[in-house]
C-alpha cells in the first residue's frame, strides 16, 4: 500500500527527463536491481556457507549459518579423495589449451583480416560453421579416434582437439581489422616477411586482446564437461568438473558439505580471475557476441 | 557484411600484396591457417562425416578394436529412433526447455541491460559483475549447488517457503516441477550473458532518438517499445539464435541434478545420446541421435542466416 504514493510520480518524472539520473522512477529500478543481485549472489553464499557446515547440520532442519564453522569438508576432499590431482589435471589442460589458442588463433585471424590468398573465404566459412556445431556430434567419433590413437585417459587426448578454437579465430579477426595497414606496410618496406610482420608488429599491438582471449579460453576449458567426461575414464585423469559430477551422482550424493566444498574449489579460482579481469572479459564478449 | 565495408576491405588488402606473385601469397595464407585447418579436419570435419556413417551401423563396444569391421544396417537406427518413445520424450523435453527458457532468459537480460544503460549510474560495475558471475562459473558446480538449494528437506528454497507457511514441492523429484526447476537455473545462469550483449547493443542507439521520443510525449515503456526494441532487432535475433543453439544442447543440468528423471521428465537429446553411447555402448544408435540434433541446429543456423541477410 505504501508503495503506491511513491511510485505514482515516477512516470511523470521520466517523461519530462528521460535518461536523467535519480528520479523517483529510478529509485524503484535500484530496488529491483538490488533484489535481483541478491538472487544472483545468494546461491554462491549458500555454497560457501554449506562448505563450512559440520556434517551434523545437514541432519537437522536447514539453517543459513553453520552451527560451528569447520574446514572438515575441505580436508576430506584433499585427504580422502584425490582433489589435488583433479585440480592439477584441470590446470594443465586449461593452460595447454590456452597457450595453443594464443598461438594459433591470432595467426589465422591475421591471415583472414590482412592477407590476400585463395581459399580465405572458404576458411572463414569453416570458422563460422564450426561455431555452430553441437559438441555432441563429434563426441563418439573422437572417442573412437582417440581410442585407436591410444589417447583416451591421456593429456593429449584431452587437449589436442581444442588447441585452435573458432571463437578465438573470430575474436582475433575482428581485432586485426582495426590494425592500421600503414604499420604493416612500413614493416614490409623495411624488408620484413609476413611472419616477421606478424610477430614483431601485430602481436605486440594485440596484447590486450590476447589477454581477453587467454582469460576466456582458460575459463571455458576449466569448466568444460562433456568431452572430459567421456575421455577421462580413469579417476586419475578426472578434471574437477568430472570429479565433482561423478561424486555428486555417485556414492557421495547426500554428502552436501563435501559437495559444496568441491563446488567452491571449482568456482573460486574462476571468480578471482573474473573479478580481477572483468573489464577484459565483458569487452571480448561485446565485440564478438560469443562467450568462447 | 555490408557492401561499403566489403569494398573498403578489398582496397585495404589489395595494396600490400599488389606487387607480389599470387602463389606466394597463397602459400603464406595457408601457412598461417595450417594449424587450425589440420585440427579442423582431424577433430571436426572427419568426426562429423564419421558420425554420419556410424549412424548407419550397429557400432558397439567390441567394434572399437576394428571400427571398419562393424556391420552396416542401413537406416535401421533411424527407423528405430522414430519408433522410440524415449527419443520423442527427449525431443519434447529439449524443446520445452528451449521454448520456455530462451524467451525468459532474453527478456530478463534485456530488462536488466535497459535498466543499467538508462538512469542507473551508481554501482553499475557491481551490478554488471554480480549478474554476470554465474555465466563464467562451471555448470556442474552450479547444478550441484542448485540441487542442494532445491533439496526438499535440507534446501534453502523450501526453508524460505516454509517460513512463509508454504510447503514447497519436492522440485527435482517431482515430474511436474523438475523441468521448470532446471529452466529457472538456466535462466539464472545465462541472463548475465544476454545482459552484456544487449548492453553493447544499447550503446549503439543514439541518445537523440530517446530525446525525440521524449519530446513527442513518449513515456519509458513507449520509448522502450518504439525505440529500443526496433533498434535492437538484429542483436535480439542474434541472441535468440545463439541461445537456442546453446539450449538445444542441454546436458550438464539433467546429468548432475536428475540423471534425466523423474520418469524421464528431464531427459534431453544430448543426455539420451550420452546414455546410449557411453552407458549402453550403442554407438551407432547414439550417432543417429546426435545427427538428428545436428540437423536441427544446422536448420536453425541456416534460418538465422536468411533472417540476418534480409535484415541488413
Amino acid at each position: 500500500m505504501t508503495a503506491i504514493p511513491a511510485a505514482a510520480p515516477a512516470p511523470a518524472a521520466s517523461i519530462s527527463a528521460p535518461g536523467s539520473g535519480r528520479t523517483a522512477g529510478s529509485r524503484w529500478v535500484y530496488v529491483l536491481l538490488v533484489g535481483g543481485l541478491v538472487l544472483m549472489v545468494g546461491p554462491f553464499l549458500w555454497m560457501l556457507l554449506g562448505s563450512i557446515k559440520p556434517q551434523a547440520d545437514f541432519l537437522t532442519a536447514p539453517t543459513l549459518l553453520p552451527s560451528v564453522p569447520t574446514t572438515d569438508n575441505y580436508s576430506r576432499l584433499f585427504d580422502q579423495l584425490d582433489f589435488p590431482r583433479f585440480f592439477f589435471n584441470s590446470s594443465v589442460i586449461a593452460l595447454a589449451v590456452t597457450i595453443g589458442n594464443l598461438v594459433f588463433c591470432p595467426m589465422l585471424g591475421y591471415a583472414l583480416a590482412k592477407l590476400r590468398w585463395r581459399g580465405k573465404r572458404v576458411i572463414m566459412g569453416l570458422v563460422l560453421a564450426t561455431l555452430m556445431v553441437p559438441a555432441g556430434i563429434t563426441l563418439i567419433p573422437n572417442f573412437i579416434l582417440m581410442s585407436k590413437l591410444g589417447f583416451v585417459n591421456t593429456y593429449p587426448g584431452l587437449i589436442l582437439p581444442f588447441l585452435a578454437g573458432p571463437f578465438g579465430v573470430f575474436l582475433m579477426r575482428q581485432f586485426m581489422y582495426g590494425v592500421p595497414n600503414e604499420l604493416l606496410e612500413a614493416a614490409r618496406m623495411d624488408g620484413a616477411n609476413e611472419f616477421r610482420v606478424f610477430w614483431s608488429v601485430v602481436v605486440p599491438i594485440a596484447t590486450p586482446v590476447l589477454a581477453t582471449l587467454g582469460i576466456l579460453t582458460f575459463l571455458g576449458n576449466w569448466n568444460s564437461f562433456l568431452y572430459p567426461l567421456v575421455m577421462a575414464q580413469e579417476p586419475q585423469m578426472y578434471t574437477l568438473p568430472v570429479a565433482l559430477a561423478t561424486f555428486a551422482t555417485g556414492q557421495y550424493q547426500a554428502d552436501h558439505g563435501m559437495l559444496m566444498a568441491g563446488s567452491v574449489i571449482l568456482v573460486v579460482p574462476v571468480l578471482i580471475v573474473f573479478i580481477l579481469f572483468q573489464r577484459w572479459i565483458t569487452e571480448g564478449i561485446a565485440t564478438t557476441g560469443l562467450k568462447g | 557484411m555490408t557492401v561499403p565495408a566489403l569494398a573498403q576491405r578489398r582496397t585495404a588488402e589489395a595494396a600490400p600484396s599488389a606487387s607480389r606473385r599470387p602463389w606466394r601469397d597463397d602459400l603464406v595464407g595457408w601457412a598461417f591457417a595450417a594449424p587450425f585447418v589440420i585440427l579442423f579436419v582431424v577433430f571436426l570435419a572427419f568426426p562429423i562425416l564419421a558420425s554420419f556413417l556410424l549412424s548407419f551401423t550397429s557400432f558397439g563396444l567390441r567394434d572399437i578394436a576394428n571400427p571398419v569391421g562393424t556391420s552396416v544396417i542401413g537406416i535401421k537406427n533411424y527407423v528405430d529412433l522414430f519408433a522410440d518413445p524415449k527419443f520423442w520424450k527427449a525431443l519434447f523435453n529439449t524443446f520445452y526447455f528451449v521454448v520456455v527458457g530462451v524467451p525468459v532468459t532474453l527478456a530478463i537480460g534485456l530488462l536488466i541491460a535497459t535498466a543499467l544503460s538508462r538512469g542507473v549510474t551508481r554501482f553499475r560495475t557491481a551490478f554488471r559483475v554480480g549478474y554476470y558471475l554465474p555465466v563464467i562459473t562451471s555448470i556442474v558446480a552450479i547444478a550441484v549447488v542448485w540441487r542442494f538449494l532445491l533439496n526438499p528437506d535440507a534446501g534453502l528454497i523450501n526453508m524460505l517457503l516454509g517460513g512463509l507457511g508454504i510447503k514447497g514441492p519436492a522440485w527435482l523429484a517431482d515430474p511436474v516441477f523438475a523441468m521448470p526447476s532446471i529452466i529457472a537455473m538456466a535462466v539464472w545462469r545465462n541472463l548475465g550473458f544476454a545482459m552484456v550483449v544487449f548492453l553493447a547493443g544499447l550503446q549503439t542507439i543514439p541518445a537523440t532518438l530517446y530525446e525525440a521520443a521524449g519530446i513527442d510525449g513518449a513515456g519509458r515503456w513507449q520509448a522502450f517499445r518504439y525505440v529500443t526494441i526496433p533498434m535492437l532487432r538484429p542483436t535480439i535475433l542474434f541472441m535468440t539464435v545463439i541461445t537456442t543453439i546453446g539450449y538445444l544442447q542441454l546436458f550438464e543440468e539433467p546429468f548432475v541434478m536428475t540423471l534425466g528423471g523423474p520418469l524421464d521428465s528431464t531427459l534431453s537429446i544430448t543426455m539420451y545420446m550420452y546414455q546410449q553411447g557411453f552407458t549402453f555402448f550403442h554407438q551407432g544408435y547414439a550417432s543417429a541421435i546426435a545427427y538428428v540434433l545436428f540437423v536441427i541446429v544446422a536448420l536453425i543456423a541456416f534460418l538465422q542466416f536468411k533472417f540476418l541477410r534480409s535484415d541488413e
